[in-house]
């Protein structure tokens, strides 16, 4: 008998994904978030194979449940749990019995029922999906709640960065727009803060959040209104979609001021580090929040979000669908 | 029928007449008889109060009722039941009822179901202007003749000017105060919650406090200018407490009113104790739960005699009201069957003084609406007038259970909070109305 | 729970090479040979074997990486997900011999998946199967074409191989009650 190491020591992960839910980045530590784009990185190999698509989650029933438009957010998700072997239930508030006044708790209920594993929730109410997994064994996976949160945009922007930037540790990350209304603003500065990225909050004081600064550990976001000075020496400009509607509302005196004080343009642009990254979680307002030239210029990685959140968003539901339950 | 009942040995507070200590309560024929030292009549039944506080039984300027109209939400059966065990036995009932008593005929039928189905006193209070809708006015002169205590839209705050100055006018004539919830929804929409950190941090819509601020400093004005009498009703914030105060000082008849949810509960109740926000509507209430530095000013003024009255604003719901959206959901608590226990826990923590938690509740309301000269002895314990008492055992260890609440009501963002203190018995007309075992509340 | 070596760093290297020359013989040469070793011990020793087979024919046999979590058939059964990374085979299988490399061949069912990983890669002319150690107790109708050494074992035994790229040493260990010894 000899000296050995132990038989368990050598257990190839680290973090076991335990969550039922994914509701926001907030609450993730960074070994959870390190397992998300780990996993990833491993669906994004699987993507680019000749037979794309594995079958892994088969038996697994994912449903969409969208109270708010999105092409782009439900299309990722299917697309992605299709690719592991998944069924999909497509489910958006019109045309069903949402319209018929049946209550959230009720809907939910009902797609547990007949057999759903993963519900996607996209609605117009903060806190709605909170709700949901309170009232469901299924797991809900937030894509978006009113002005609160966009987890799984935060990791597709967080695994785009980290895929071009290696360690952000240090990296200036400036998100210019809407902030006030930005479900993913605010959940990209709790992913990035916990990766150790200086982020700055930049918009008209009547689009930046007045009361509340994002912060971990100590590390806070910057707010700034003159985005001449806040994106100089950016590694990352993200710009954030303007509803237009926000001048009806007496938000902003007109588009035309705020695109010459706020739009992303190539001069702006070139404040920035040589190679800042471009992104913009779309759908895009050209002419703007964004000029066409930096839309599609060589910096923008807006395409590579895309094709990113399907990888994300299968690492999300996998981890999720084969989580420890123990 | 002639049973008579001595609440012996404890700590009699009688604001109205000054009364601070270790005294007998002797109630027969209905009434208080005696307040002193060491009664000692037999035969009788003896109420062992060592320990506790014996007070008048409690006025409450702000409650809901729910009926006519809302019955799935509350009856006046069991809401007021519930509000006699929480040691409320005159209570003003809000006018946010379908119909809603804006003219004589309306009050005349709810008044009869006071009568019918009330199990504590129970005083209306009617519209300012027709359905409550802030267009044109109620019928005033009517509804004072049928017996109304106060006027009030309840939640929807007078927004014309010229309106609410000419509804001061004609109040003040017929010598009954305004009772106004004060916001301007025109700031703000329909905030869901207090604008700050945590509106912010959860995404939900915000009322700034600027907006109750700015309604009571026009309210003010408009009343002087009228020479009516204005009640606040549920001040929230340190800016509109310092423009009451200001009013004061000048001695314009300008009371007001605080809740004993903004008393004890902050913002943050929305989003709860655990990692996740809880989004808790049962923290959902109009005017919203503010910071903590507003519930400090809230307590400072109502220490310092600037804030008058401690009001309930019971506003129970069906469960189905609150198992929504947030943004969705209905906006109140249930105030009645915990209000004692949170504010004898505010007492237990040094954060309220007794005697003045007592005269909020009591002497202070009945004056506010002249309500001790429409019920002779209420707020007060004035030997052979006063009929009600409330005794309160400070000491007892009490976890929120609302299933076991007489009120339709289980909305409260307390339920399984440990407090400190609760309602032991309440004696109603001079009878042993309630009495309590248990660490349930 | 007691341990015992069963291999050593020079036995193991031995063992390699043998393999290597095992390959070659039975490939008749390196022609459209490839190699793609399992994740995560498997690739390490595929490059090994691409290193005798260079030394004995001085050609360099492509390696690829495979990694078989998401074509596991007990992801849901298991206390947490299996970890999930990146292939890479960056070259055609199409009509090729590919060795699949392990490092411990058991119940069968890593290298079914393993089989199920490598067709969303292509459609090679054959596959065969390499493990450094077979243990026995196959599940599946499996069968190795080159393997290390044969170890019996029993059901409740564990066998670890460490090797030095990923657990800085080369050695194989049984654990377990009984460990046959060397």
């Amino acid at each position: 008998m000899l000296d050995a190491p132990l038989a368990e020591a050598d257990s190839t992960h680290g973090v076991a994904w335990t969550r039922k839910d994914l509701l926001d980045t907030d609450t993730l530590t960074r070994a959870e978030i390190d397992l998300v784009l780990q996993t990833a990185r491993g669906m994004r190999e699987v993507r680019s194979r000749p037979v794309s698509k594995v079958s892994t989650l088969r038996g697994t029933t994912v449903a969409t449940l969208f109270y708010e438009q999105s092409t782009r957010t439900r299309a990722s998700f299917e697309v992605a749990a299709k690719a592991l072997g998944a069924d999909v239930v497509n489910l958006t508030a019109s045309g069903s019995s949402v319209e018929k006044g049946e209550t959230l708790i009720d809907t939910v209920s009902t797609l547990e029922a007949i057999g759903t594993d993963v519900i996607v929730m996209r609605h117009h109410r903060s806190g709605a999906p909170f709700l949901a997994a309170r009232h469901t064994s299924a797991s809900i996976i937030n894509g978006g709640d009113g002005t609160h949160a966009h987890p799984t945009q935060a990791l597709l922007d967080l695994f785009t960065m980290v895929d071009r930037l290696g360690s952000l540790e240090g990296r200036k990350v400036v998100i210019v727009g809407d902030v006030f209304h930005s479900r993913v603003a605010r959940s990209n500065a709790w992913a990035l803060l916990k990766y150790g990225a200086d982020v700055t909050f930049c918009g008209p004081p009547t689009l930046l959040p007045r009361y509340f600064v994002p912060t971990v550990d100590g590390r806070r976001c910057t707010m700034a209104t003159d985005l001449d000075e806040a994106i100089e020496d950016a590694d990352v400009v993200m710009a954030l979609r303007l509803q237009k509607e926000r001048q009806r509302h007496g938000l902003i005196p007109s588009l035309r001021e705020y695109i010459s004080r706020y739009q992303v343009n190539p001069a702006r642009l070139r404040k920035a580090k040589p190679d800042a990254l471009l992104m913009h979680p779309g759908p895009v307002n050209e002419g703007i929040e964004l000029s066409p030239e930096v839309a599609h210029g060589a910096q923008s990685l807006i395409e590579a979000q895309v094709a990113n959140g399907v990888a994300v968003r299968m690492a999300l539901l996998y981890l999720i669908a084969a989580r420890s339950r123990v | 029928m002639n049973e008579r009942l001595v609440v012996r040995g404890g700590r009699v507070i009688d604001p109205a007449r000054g009364i601070d200590g270790i005294l007998d309560v002797l109630i027969a024929d209905g009434r208080v008889v005696e307040v002193r030292p060491g009664i000692d009549v037999a035969p009788a039944r003896v109420l062992d109060a060592r320990g506790c506080i014996v007070a008048p039984g409690f006025v409450d300027l702000h409650a809901h009722l729910r009926e006519p109209g809302f019955e799935q939400k509350g009856t006046i059966a069991t809401e007021t039941g519930a509000a006699l065990r929480g040691g409320f036995t005159t209570i003003c009932a809000m006018p946010n009822t379908r119909p809603a008593p804006d003219c004589g005929p309306v009050l005349e039928s709810v008044l009869e179901r006071f009568q019918r189905d009330g199990r504590n006193r129970i005083l209306p209070i009617g519209c300012i202007t027709r359905s409550r809708e802030g267009r044109e006015l109620a019928e005033l002169a009517e509804l004072a003749a049928g017996g109304v205590i106060a006027f009030s839209d309840d939640g929807n705050p007078v927004a014309d000017p010229r309106l609410m100055r000419n509804a001061l006018a004609l109040a003040g004539a017929l010598g009954l105060p305004i009772t106004e919830h004060c916001d301007s929804p025109e700031m703000h929409g329909q905030g869901a919650m207090n604008e700050g950190a945590v509106s912010e941090r959860l995404g939900l819509s915000g009322q700034p406090a600027a907006a109750e601020a700015a309604a009571i400093a026009r309210n003010i004005e408009l009343a002087a200018a009228a020479g009516a009498r204005l009640h606040i009703a549920h001040v929230t914030t340190r800016r509109g407490i310092e423009i009451i105060a200001e009013a004061k000082q000048r001695g314009l008849p300008v009371t007001c009113e605080v809740t004993p949810s903004h008393l004890f509960l902050t913002e943050d109740a929305v989003s709860g104790d655990g990692p996740e926000p809880a989004y808790d509507t049962n923290a959902k209430i109009n005017p919203p739960l503010r910071t903590e530095a507003d519930r400090r000013a809230l307590l400072a003024a109502l220490d310092a005699g600037i804030i008058d009255a401690i009001a309930t604003d019971h506003a129970p719901h069906a469960i189905e009201d609150k198992l929504v959206e947030f943004e969705d959901a209905a906006f109140g608590i249930s105030c009645f069957e915990s209000a004692a226990s949170t504010l004898l826990t505010l007492v237990a923590r040094g954060e309220l003084r007794a005697e003045r938690m007592v005269e909020a509740l009591t002497s202070r309301p009945a004056a506010c609406f002249g309500i001790d000269r429409r019920i002779p002895g209420a707020g007060r314990l004035e030997p052979g007038v006063s009929r009600d008492v409330v005794i309160l055992d400070p000491s007892a260890e009490v976890t929120v259970d609302p299933t076991r609440w007489v009120s339709k009501g289980k909305n409260t963002p307390l339920a399984g909070k440990l407090l400190r203190g609760e309602v032991r018995a309440v004696i109603f007309d001079g009878m042993l109305a309630q009495e309590r075992e248990g660490a349930h509340v | 729970m007691s341990a015992a070596r069963y291999l050593g760093p020079e036995e193991m290297s031995r063992t390699i090479r043998r393999l290597g020359h095992e390959i070659i013989e039975a490939n008749r040469g390196t022609g459209d040979l490839v190699l793609v070793g399992m994740l995560s011990r498997g690739y390490p020793l595929a490059r090994r074997l691409a290193a005798a087979i260079r030394e004995f024919e001085g050609v360099d046999v492509p390696v690829g990486s495979l990694d078989i979590g998401l074509y596991r058939d007990d992801v849901a059964r298991r206390g947490a997900p299996p970890p999930v990374r990146p292939s890479d085979i960056p070259f055609p299988i199409d009509g090729k011999t590919v060795v699949l490399v392990d490092d411990v061949l058991f119940t069968g069912r890593s290298a079914r998946a393993a089989l199920d990983a490598l067709l969303d890669f292509g459609r090679p002319a054959r596959v065969r199967l390499c493990v450094l150690i077979d243990r026995g107790h196959r599940e599946l109708p499996i069968r190795p074409d080159f393997v290390g050494k044969n170890i019996p074992t029993a059901l409740v035994q564990r066998v670890r191989v460490r090797l030095s790229e990923t657990d800085g040493e080369d050695a194989v260990y049984v654990y377990g009650e009984e460990a046959a010894s060397a």
